[in-house]
């Protein structure tokens, strides 16, 4: 089946392409959507022009640390309650929106923008590894928390800024790993498993 | 026939074996379509050559990680007219029943592999790890002892994630650290930290697939040793430096060894194209346990017989673990004598879980009927029939 929906065409047909486009839509779920913005113009395709227009002018990443923000450094790096001295590394701004959602973090981030891969073609340049490293150098920082995700390529990345970071007399730590709050033994998977009681307090 | 039950287990913990009771295919091969109901017991599929007996079993070996016994690319598994193929089944055990899909799927940056359990989100195939625990024989794997050793290697590796599913994850991490490590040196990039990153998660890696395979070939050769009658003993070591260290070095002290080895190998790495070290190079070797002779030298028939051995012994070890495999015996019958034949059935009979057997007529499977239900493949469909008792 084509992407275009039979009859439409010029915007609508941009419109459907551009939907199928994001993650977790395809073509399908694409023209269910133009279809159902272009029903509802009032409650549905206004707001949500507006609100693009609106992200497109005024969001941008925060030259410090990579955040999305209407302000530049953003409103993290500009908060004074929240404790420069520690910043906490990681992946993408969907990692910093969910420990932000945990609220249990007062420091400052870094938002790499992914993680090394050779196969893919993204090398410690293609990433604010820089960026960090010369954060760091400023002596302004006392701990680097690297909560990249675990996976072979987030670990190895991890490792990596270890390495880079074992230069400077900071410290630096990695998230833990272990038992999920209301996790029961039973159902979880040996690595976990291991892990949590390696590193049982 | 008549008896719907599975063999009652005779060992005292009952195994958690599933069974497949359903088993759909769409655009697999030669099946356009085709839906098998079965009862929760052993099955017998009959019929002529080319009719796609193996493809059946192929498509149960890709409901687990890994390429299938063919180790197919995913476009070789497309039928002449299909531009996709999807395969589902039901599998009943102790644990309730479960609903285990997976199909090729076309994505802007290819076809890849994706599965589901239970209807849920589509994932990768490693999600499959443990699900459905298979053993395979084929008739492709009569060469084993005498080709080369990456075909015995992932012979090896089954058995391991057999008994112990997170091996599979253990091996693609590696894999994929090995392939980012030579992508980095061909492109003559030396990037020390990069490369000394990825070279500590190929020793962690590398450390626990050696210390698995370790284990396991020491719990199969215990259950080897014991094997008498029609089906030879057979001795099993690990060929590899770093199965062999772990042996008498803590494997801290092996990791951070085979990390130094790769650390100095880079040069040599990068001209040659490859990793001239590490646990994706081991070989396992087999040998008569009677003569004392290595398993390539013995005749076609004998190395067959050693394998069955081998299958059985794994079968016994990971069903005492309370993991008994459903086991896809491809041709068997056919390449033995009377007497192996009956003592393979009998055997059969005892193992907990699922066994699918192949064959081109009925008659080779006389002995059978107690425990198996017979299915005829014909080129239309299929059908139930009888078996000899």
């Amino acid at each position: 089946m084509r992407s275009k929906g039979a009859g439409a065409a010029g915007p609508i047909e941009r419109l459907v392409d551009a939907l199928a486009r994001l993650p977790g839509l395809g073509p399908r779920s694409a023209r269910r959507a133009a279809l159902a913005l272009l029903r509802h113009r009032e409650s549905l395709l206004d707001p949500l022009a507006l609100a693009i227009e609106d992200t497109r002018r005024s969001v941008h990443a925060c030259r410090r640390c990579g955040n999305l923000d209407t302000t530049d450094p953003c409103r993290i790096c500009t908060d004074a309650t929240r404790d420069a001295g520690l910043v906490c590394v990681v992946e993408h701004v969907a990692d910093l929106w969910a420990i932000e959602r945990a609220g249990a973090w007062r420091g400052h981030y870094h938002v790499l923008g992914g993680t090394l891969s050779a196969l893919s073609q993204v090398g410690p340049e293609q990433l604010a590894v820089a960026p960090l490293l010369a954060r760091v150098a400023t002596g302004d920082v006392r701990e680097v928390v690297l909560a990249l995700n675990v996976t072979v390529d987030g670990q190895t990345t991890a490792h990596y800024l270890a390495e880079q970071l074992a230069a400077f007399p900071i410290s630096v730590t990695r998230l833990a790993q272990g038992v999920p709050l209301g996790g029961e033994l039973d159902h979880l998977d040996d690595g976990t498993l291991t892990a949590a009681l390696r590193q049982r307090r | 026939m008549s008896t719907p039950e599975a063999a009652p287990s005779t060992s005292g913990s009952a195994p958690r074996c599933p069974a497949l009771v359903r088993l759909s295919l769409a655009g697999f091969r030669n099946h356009a379509r085709l839906e098998l109901r079965l009862e929760p017991r052993s099955v017998v599929l009959i019929g002529p050559n080319g009719v796609g007996k193996t493809n059946l079993l192929e498509a149960i070996s890709l409901l687990a990680p890994g390429r299938g016994l063919r180790r197919a690319g995913l476009g070789e598994l497309l039928g002449p007219a299909a531009t996709a193929w999807a395969i589902g089944a039901t599998l009943q055990g102790l644990a309730g029943v479960r609903e285990v899909a997976t199909a090729l799927e076309a994505t802007g940056r290819g076809d890849r592999r994706v599965a589901t359990l239970d209807g849920g989100v589509r994932r990768g195939p490693v999600s499959l790890a443990g699900v459905l625990p298979l053993l395979w024989l084929t008739p492709a794997m009569d060469r084993l002892f005498v080709e080369g050793a990456g075909n015995r290697r992932r012979f090896l590796d089954r058995l391991v994630y057999g008994l112990d599913p997170a091996h599979a994850e253990r091996l693609q991490a590696y894999d994929r650290a090995l392939r980012e490590r030579l992508t980095l040196l061909r492109a003559g990039r030396r990037d020390p930290a990069w490369l000394t990153a990825l070279e500590a998660r190929l020793a962690a890696d590398g450390v626990a697939i050696a210390a698995a395979r370790v284990a396991t070939v020491e719990r199969l050769g215990a259950a080897l040793a014991a094997e008498d009658g029609p089906f030879p003993a057979a001795d099993l070591a690990l060929v590899g430096e770093m199965e062999a260290a772990l042996a008498t070095t803590p494997a801290l002290a092996v990791e951070e060894g085979f990390a130094t080895r790769l650390a100095r190998n880079r040069a040599t790495d990068a001209e040659a194209g490859t990793t001239t070290v590490g646990p994706h190079r081991s070989d396992l070797a087999v040998s008569y346990r009677a003569r004392g002779t290595p398993a390539r030298l013995a005749s076609t028939g004998e190395q067959k017989a050693l394998l069955i051995a081998i299958l059985l012994g794994q079968a016994r070890v990971a069903s005492a673990a309370g993991l008994a495999p459903v086991l896809l015996l491809d041709e068997v019958a056919a390449h033995l004598d009377e007497a192996r034949r009956r003592a393979l059935f009998d055997r059969l009979a005892a193992h907990p879980g699922q066994v699918w057997l192949t064959g081109t007529e009925a008659a080779l499977f006389a002995g059978t009927a107690a425990t198996c239900q017979g299915i005829a493949l014909a080129g239309d469909g299929w059908r139930m029939v009888d078996l000899l008792p």
